[in-house]
């Protein structure tokens, strides 16, 4: 017998406002549950059907998944802390502080984005080595391999850029480190470096650069390759699954090469 | 009939010419543009006027150092060294990856907290990783008596300004 709740839900769904959202229509068949998500924005980017093994917690420890969850949560918290967050000199540092002691549940939002900041590189890093390890990078997923990479980069990048935004000691030598490894590039490398800091030394301008490359050129990279990487995880015919544990070859038995057709 | 044929035969304009004309224009027009952008956004992202201190410091009066002295200046990051021979400044910042150096009075040295790189006075490496010697820079004494060193110039090594 459906409870209240359910009438209330089922009334919603036929009603024209919702009809008029979602395409697909309602109903529990196949095809209907199918097409919710073919249909949908955001989840036409995933198959409409998967593999129960597939989605397995032994099949991929969820890492990926656990990896585009620290993202969320960075760009939510990194969202709320440039609220209260100047890209200048004199008031880096200052609003860093003001966000550890004087912003209510700064402390929490700034905390919550630096460990996941170090939760992320450790996820991406855990990721590739299961997916390096399975041989789920092999064909066809190559491509969706090498998207990865370019992901795992834009992620050190991120991690990077974010280090100089407290303006404190260890930001500022951290950055001019790091940013004299640019200066290494054969023959262009002293204009890198040029570009990078838009300035010689680590000042106003860098701050500002790593500022802008923090909060929106690396965010907007991270979400395009995010996007494709998730579309060719579909194309390339979903998730990765080992068809059988190989046979142990029997010492005796004469070894039959068998050329597989494709 | 063969006026025909001798017409054909040269190449007059035809639809696939003039398609291949302004594909090639297009193309070309975009490479154009593509090659601007580049150098527009270079131009762009190199700041023109830079708002850092002055590359030449005032290091003060001469006779302020003592002999056989090493004394830095960390507000410019460099080292004026008075030795027997006379004067010369040396760049603090470590040709490893640019941390600001330290003298150690103690033990004589000029040691780089960041990766432990070591050098003597004179700016002559003992330890890695720095791949080079600090660098000497250039060295004057001012109309109105003051020592003066340009950050921006290094000087080749061994070279002393006598007073």
């Amino acid at each position: 017998m459906p409870t209240k709740t359910e009438d209330i839900l089922a009334k919603v769904r036929e009603g024209r406002v919702w009809q008029s959202v979602f395409r697909s229509g309602t109903g529990s068949s196949t095809l209907h549950r199918a097409l919710a998500i073919q249909q949908n924005i955001f989840l036409h980017l995933f198959a409409t059907k998967v593999r129960k093994r597939m989605v397995r917690f032994s099949a991929t420890w969820y890492l990926g998944t656990l990896t585009f969850g620290t993202f969320l949560i960075l760009v939510i918290t990194g969202i709320l802390l440039m609220l209260y967050y100047h890209p200048s000199v004199p008031q880096a540092y200052a609003d860093m502080k003001d966000l550890q002691f004087v912003v209510s549940s700064g402390l929490f939002l700034r905390n919550l984005h630096r460990w996941s900041a170090q939760l992320m590189v450790f996820l991406v890093f855990a990721h590739m080595f299961k997916v390096f390890y399975r041989g789920a990078y092999r064909t066809p997923r190559e491509f969706n391999w090498v998207i990865g990479v370019v992901l795992l980069l834009i992620t050190l990048l991120l991690s990077y850029t974010g280090y100089l935004l407290p303006w404190d000691q260890l930001a500022f030598w951290a950055i001019t480190v790091g940013s004299n490894l640019s200066s290494a590039v054969p023959l262009v490398g002293n204009k890198i470096h040029f570009l990078l800091l838009g300035g010689n030394q680590v000042n106003a301008n860098a701050l500002l650069r790593f500022y802008v490359l923090h909060c929106v050129v690396l965010p907007l990279a991270a979400i395009l390759f995010i996007a494709i990487h998730f579309w060719r995880i579909r194309k390339d015919g979903g998730l990765y699954v080992q068809q059988s544990e190989p046979k142990p070859q029997q010492p005796d038995e004469p070894t039959v090469i068998k050329k597989e057709g494709r | 009939m063969p006026d025909q044929v001798h017409t054909i035969g040269k190449t007059l304009p035809t639809e696939f010419d003039r398609r291949a004309f302004f594909t090639k224009i297009g193309l070309g027009s975009l490479g154009i543009a593509a090659a601007g952008t580049v150098v527009f956004s270079y131009e762009y992202l190199s700041p023109n006027v830079l708002y850092e201190p002055s590359a030449i410091v005032n290091a003060g009066r001469p006779e302020s150092y003592e002999i056989n002295s090493v004394t830095m200046d960390v507000n410019s990051g460099i080292y004026l060294v008075r030795a027997d021979e006379g004067y010369f400044a040396l760049n603090a910042v470590c040709t490893h990856l640019g941390c600001l150096t330290a003298w150690n009075q103690d033990l004589g040295i000029i040691a780089c907290p960041c990766h432990g790189s070591k050098f003597k006075s004179t700016g002559e490496k003992i330890e890695g990783p720095a791949p080079k010697p600090l660098p000497r820079l250039k060295t004057w004494v001012s109309d109105e008596g003051d020592l003066m060193v340009d950050r921006s110039t290094d000087i080749p090594p061994l070279q002393y300004l006598r007073i």
